[in-house]
């Protein structure tokens, strides 16, 4: 289908990202201050921290020096300041629970969690469109009734309890494919290897994932039936199958693409669950080790990174909307 | 559908969608299992005389008999027991989480609605920005800081959750003030405070409770996984989440049983959970998907 556009098109959806990319900057502003006050009001002291028990046979002198140096007892504000300088530049301080610099720990680990992200982001998609449109095809079928009667069990279930059953079913007892880390034993990483092992955790991603992606393609699938352009489509004498994919399955697409930008966040939730079940070694073990040892330069750096990435899904997903449908107005 | 008169149509399921099916067929059961949750939860350890944390090392680890239903697990104690001790833990913080953020996010949303002008839109801004940190992370910072404990669990749920009833509310103020009943009342000569207690809150009162309802799976499968991480409630606390991670080691020697009946528990109340609150939202709202967004 080509579709003319007006000459001010390309520019205006420019000019759109551009002030929603000006509105992400303060978003993210306030979200790492915020973190930064949250952490400065906890009764933690990160360099009681970092001595432990030794501050007890420590000197004064050494104390004070280390405070000093660290800025600890500065404002909170100029402390911000400081961190977000070095943070421009990239270096995000250091993490104290790994004995790494922070943008070290992110580096080597965010590959893998983007990698199972993406596959399974991926399928989550595939799946929801092709189940969502078996499902509203043949309405009312036991077909539909089960697709749409797992996907309410599969909501309700926590991922991790789901990616359990997996592991044991899968890894423990038919003992088809590995069911932790990325390789087996003290093997090189490979592209085979890896893709073996990343089988289970991005299943079990994207099945946690698809009931929302199937529910919501249904429901507008159901609705666009009774649609003018459906109904003359129809009426035409077109196959059933050629209706649903040229002309329903098309129009009900387009809030789809708002959808994708809405679960983000509950992709990266469900990505931090999934690799903590299956160990994989991306950022969820980075998250509750710094967590359980208060490191908040490593915490504070992975949640603003989150925020930042969900802010730049959902304006992604509003840019393709607009891309996708001429009628839809830019005025942020 | 255009049928024609001498050569009738084939059957197509190309139509609009078809009626639900009457709200009996979702809200019974759904009543039923949760009545029975609530009852075994809430009865069940008032009359019995159990230990949930009663440690038999010398039936470690058994699969379910009739003596232990649901077996035992690595340190002996009845799973059984223990997942109904866990379920009535994991319902309270979500119940009580709930609440709280329910109060917080009505008075947010109720003052930016009904003050409006820069103080709405900055308040919309804020929940905006924390809107876009995922639920779970930023919860994880907040039992960072608060350690682990029962409480640090319902503040952390309750800071996350409190968004969507603030955004509820805020757009149901801003559609009634439009009303001629709040302009009567002003009018009348009610004052601002007046017009939103007795005129405002009431009416945008079933949608927060609305609301409410359906947080609690939600704040309860918040609670499970920070638990789950061993993030949540100390590990000796039957709660869902430590149950399965507790499980987790257990799985490797092929004790399935210790994870199976609290997850399949947790799915079953929140199943019935979310039933009857769809219900109660078609019935406030008929022309709102049911399918979405629970």
């Amino acid at each position: 289908m080509t579709r003319t556009r007006t000459r001010g098109t390309g520019r205006s959806i420019g000019l759109f990202a551009l002030r929603r990319l000006a509105f992400a900057v303060p978003v993210l502003l306030v979200v790492s201050f915020a973190l930064f006050v949250l952490a400065k009001a906890s009764p933690f002291d990160p360099v009681e921290r970092y001595f432990g028990v030794r501050i007890i046979g420590a000197s004064p002198e050494r104390v004070a020096q280390l405070r000093a140096n660290w800025g600890v007892d500065e404002p909170v504000v100029s402390q911000y300041w400081a961190w977000l300088r070095h943070a421009v530049t990239g270096d995000l301080g250091d993490s104290l629970s790994l004995q790494q610099p922070v943008s070290a720990v992110i580096g080597d680990r965010l590959g893998w969690t983007v990698l199972l992200v993406s596959v399974g982001f991926t399928l989550a998609l595939v799946l929801g469109l092709l189940l969502g449109t078996l499902a509203a095809w043949r309405q009312g079928s036991w077909l539909d009734r089960s697709i749409t009667g797992s996907c309410y069990a599969l909501e309700a279930a926590p991922v991790f309890w789901l990616g359990l059953a997996v592991l044991y079913v899968f890894a423990l007892q038919l003992q088809w494919l590995p069911g932790g880390g990325v390789t087996t034993g003290s093997d090189p990483v490979s592209v085979g290897g890896v893709a073996v092992h990343m089988v289970l955790p991005v299943a079990v991603l994207a099945i946690s994932q698809a009931p929302w992606f199937v529910l919501f393609v249904r429901q507008n699938l159901l609705e666009s039936f009774t649609q003018d352009h459906v109904i003359g489509a129809r009426a035409r004498g077109l196959p059933d199958h050629l209706v649903v994919s040229g002309h329903a399955l098309r129009t009900s697409l387009l809030p789809f693409l708002t959808l994708l930008g809405a679960r983000l966040p509950e992709l990266i939730t469900g990505a931090l669950l999934v690799e903590t079940v299956f160990s994989w070694p991306g950022i969820a073990r980075a998250t509750v080790e710094a967590a359980l040892n208060v490191d908040f330069a490593l915490l504070g750096a992975l949640t603003v990174m989150a925020t930042g990435v969900v802010l730049l899904g959902n304006l992604l997903a509003d840019v393709l909307y607009a891309l996708a449908d001429p009628r839809v107005a830019l005025d942020g | 559908m255009a049928d024609l008169l001498w050569r009738p149509a084939p059957r197509s399921r190309l139509t609009a969608a078809s009626p639900p099916r009457s709200p009996k067929w979702r809200l019974l059961p759904s009543a039923l299992i949760l009545g029975l949750v609530a009852v075994t939860v809430l009865v069940v350890p008032l009359f019995v005389e159990l230990n949930e944390q009663y440690v038999d090392l010398a039936i470690a680890n058994q699969p379910p008999s009739a003596a232990h239903l649901f077996g035992t697990d690595e340190l002996g104690r009845d799973v059984l027991l223990r997942c109904v001790y866990a379920l009535r833990v994991s319902l309270t913080v979500g119940v009580v989480a709930a609440v709280i953020s329910a109060i917080a996010g009505t008075a947010v949303g109720a003052l930016a609605g009904s003050i409006g002008g820069w103080f709405d839109r900055i308040v919309m801004r804020v929940v905006d920005a924390i809107a876009s940190v995922p639920h779970l992370l930023l919860g994880i910072v907040i039992v960072a800081i608060l350690r682990p404990s029962l409480s640090a669990v319902i503040i952390s749920i309750a800071l996350t959750h409190w968004l969507t009833a603030a955004r509820i509310v805020r757009s149901e103020v801003l559609s009634l003030r439009t009303r001629p009943f709040i302009d009567a009342a002003i009018v009348g000569g009610a004052s601002r405070f007046q017009v939103l207690t007795r005129h405002l809150l009431p009416n945008v009162a079933p949608q927060v409770l609305l609301a409410t309802t359906l947080m609690v799976p939600h704040a309860v499968w918040h609670e499970t996984a920070l638990s789950f991480l061993g993030l949540g409630l100390p590990p000796h606390a039957a709660s869902i989440g430590n149950m399965i991670n507790d499980a987790q080691r257990s799985l490797l020697i092929g004790g399935w049983w210790m994870s199976l009946a609290p997850g399949l528990l947790l799915i079953i109340t929140t199943l019935a959970v979310s039933g009857i609150s769809g219900v109660w939202r078609d019935r406030l709202n008929p022309k709102r998907r049911t399918e979405l967004t629970w």
